[in-house]
């Protein structure tokens, strides 16, 4: 169990869902995540799984969407533009309550962007990103050793709430080499219980049907509260975040996936330089660790958030701040990754105009 | 008294919704009977397409599922991927098949998937009121073609049996209709040897059924079945364009 291994985020993210009982892979090829399908490709055929490579990105989701609806863990990765084009079906997923994991390996956008690591996709990922109401749980690891393990939690997640769960990480986390160890015994999909909601013949039961719609009237609003409830419990009871010297924190750094790892070098740095700061890192992007940012604003001088983006996920702060303390954005939209000495530098700035 | 009409046991005791003359409702007929006669309705998960069809989740009395527009065929990709030992059927209009969902269905078909596909080919939109479907015959009028479709600026339509049968992927592609009680039988024919090569586990059948929309053609049912046989079977020919299982033997 606790041998450790040199592991490619993108590699580990592959044997972590495999080991977590994944055994449907679909999946498109796009930089910088193609590792994740030539690893399913090669490993699937041992575990009795499915491998296919799709003829695009629609064509993967919706295979999901069949594969989930015949009861296996059925996973697919891609990078932003191909997340793009799955959002029809990921909407589709979450109004027929379907459990599935989908891995963004996020690089620069818009458009074609570039294949950069970005975090450009938080907006998408933590609003839904599709057309209607809903949410998808979303994760966001930030070394190899959680691409490993997270693909086990998300499943686990995706099945006891019925719904799509996402995995946000990035070019670097993907591309990355790091000691990995198997911190769980490989999950035998026969030993999961069975599912009271898939399709498998109507033999000795009434038949049933997966459908993401109703027309009559009243009905879809009824559906869409109840479901409304589901996410409710998932915020009050899925939230995760990770804290660094938050204790004593006068200043406090919010970022998450690579950019918590800069920010956890620049804590470092602030405190050997006698700086109290700390580090709330966000493991669920949604549901946001709101509560813990609220008991912050009372004693904090000085938020700031640090993300590979224009400013997206610094909105969900000042959401939960709301004016009572201020918040800066040290942003990197498009290709750019922060560093610890510039996130010192610039922290110091923010505290001269305070 | 004898019975000689009665409910197949593979439809639920639905009204359909479908319009006087709808070749819908016969097709579904057919499929219901075939689960039946084939003793795979308990064992069979059916693709409700995005169309006037869409109820086909209400009306099959089997698993049902109910994807996006024109993505039938990756749906049934992976649910027959997931589990072999489903049958699973994919029943699609024309502009869930032939537009939105060209992709899907190409590639199924090239991967000679094993499900079988019902494709009910109106020559128009009928859900969205009667616009333009890539199966519209040149000059046919559609609601947005309403001077007659000008291959011109409209493009050309699409014949989907002989698109499929360029590639070496599936078994069987036939076409058929249902403008009579002859190709309403010849029809059941073909669906009936489409699930059992999917029985057989021999791969991916299509059969293509021309079908009245008395509603958006403007006809009665009585002259949408006299425009199939006069006017649309001369563009989409009917014929078996291939069965792999007979060249087997
Ligand atoms: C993504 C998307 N685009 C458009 C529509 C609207 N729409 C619903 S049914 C339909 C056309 C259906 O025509 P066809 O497949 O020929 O089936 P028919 O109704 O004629 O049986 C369209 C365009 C939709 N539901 N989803
Ligand atoms: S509109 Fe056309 S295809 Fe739709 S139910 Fe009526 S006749 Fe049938």
């Amino acid at each position: 169990m606790s041998e450790r291994y040199l592991f490619r985020g993108n590699h580990a993210i592959a044997e972590g869902a495999m080991r977590a009982g994944c055994r449907f892979f679909a999946g498109y090829p796009i930089t910088p995540q193609n590792e994740i399908p030539e690893y399913f490709s090669a490993r699937m055929p041992d575990y009795g799984g499915v491998f296919l490579q799709t003829e695009s990105e629609i064509a993967a989701i919706n295979m999901l969407f069949g594969a989930s609806a015949a009861g296996v863990r059925a996973m697919t990765t891609s990078s932003s533009p191909g997340i793009s084009l799955m959002q029809e079906g990921i909407s589709y997923s979450c109004g027929a309550d379907l459990p599935m994991v989908i891995a963004n390996v996020v690089r620069g956008g818009p458009g074609l962007g570039n294949i950069a690591p970005a975090q450009s996709d938080y907006f998408q990922a933590t609003r839904g990103g599709g057309h209607g109401d809903y949410r998808t749980p979303v994760l966001a690891p930030n070394s190899v050793q959680e691409m490993f393990e997270f693909p086990k939690l998300a499943f686990e997640l995706a099945e006891r709430y019925r719904t799509p769960v996402i995995i946000l990480a990035d070019g670097l986390l993907g591309q990355m080499i790091e000691p990995l160890e198997y911190t769980f015994d490989p999950v035998d999909p026969k030993t999961l219980p069975k599912k009271d909601y898939i399709l498998d013949g109507c033999k000795g039961r009434e038949r049933r049907v997966i459908r993401s719609y109703d027309l009559r009237p009243g009905y879809l609003e009824k559906l869409n509260f109840e479901r409304i409830k589901k996410y409710q419990k998932i915020e009050a009871e899925e939230v995760r975040y990770e804290t660094d010297h938050l204790d004593d924190a006068e200043f406090v750094i919010i970022a998450y996936g690579t950019c918590s790892r800069v920010a956890k070098a620049a804590v470092r740095l602030a405190r050997n330089n006698g700086v109290k700061m700390g580090l709330l890192r966000p493991i669920t992007l949604w549901p946001f660790p709101k509560k813990m940012i609220e008991e912050l604003t009372g004693k904090t001088r000085l938020f700031i958030v640090v993300e590979m983006s224009m400013g997206q996920m610094i909105e969900d702060v000042e959401l939960v701040v709301k004016g009572k303390a201020p918040v800066r954005l040290i942003p990197h939209p498009g290709g750019g990754i922060p560093t610890a000495r510039e996130i010192w530098e610039r922290f110091q700035q923010f505290r001269e105009e305070l | 008294m004898r019975k000689v009409y009665h409910r197949p046991e593979g439809l639920t005791d639905t009204l359909m919704r479908y319009c006087p003359g709808c070749g819908h409702g016969i097709i579904h007929r057919i499929i219901a009977e075939l689960l039946v006669e084939l003793n795979i309705r308990e064992r069979t998960v059916g693709i409700a397409p995005v169309g006037c069809s869409v109820f086909a989740d209400e009306y099959f009395n089997c698993d049902m599922i109910q994807p996006a527009h024109g993505r039938g065929p990756a749906v049934a990709t992976g649910l027959k991927r997931a589990n072999p030992d489903l049958i699973v059927f994919s029943y699609q209009g024309d502009g869930d098949l032939a537009a939105i969902g060209t992709a899907e269905i190409v590639h199924a078909a090239a991967r000679n998937e094993n499900f079988t596909v019902i494709f009910v080919n109106n020559a128009i939109y009928g859900m969205t009121g009667g616009q333009l479907a890539p199966t519209t015959l040149p000059n046919m009028v559609s609601t947005t073609t309403p001077r007659g479709r000008n291959t011109k600026l409209a493009g050309n339509p699409i014949r989907v049996c002989e698109l499929l049968n360029s590639l070496d992927g599936p078994v069987y592609i036939n076409r058929t209709s249902v403008h009579t009680p002859q190709w309403v039988l010849k029809t059941k024919k073909a669906i009936k040897r489409g699930f059992e090569i999917q029985m057989a586990k021999k791969g991916f059948a299509l059969i293509e059924v021309l079908s009245m929309c008395p509603t958006n053609w403007r006809m009665s049912p009585i002259e949408s079945s006299r425009w199939i046989e006069e006017v649309m079977s001369k563009y989409y020919e009917l014929k078996l364009f291939r069965d792999l299982t007979k060249e087997e033997k």
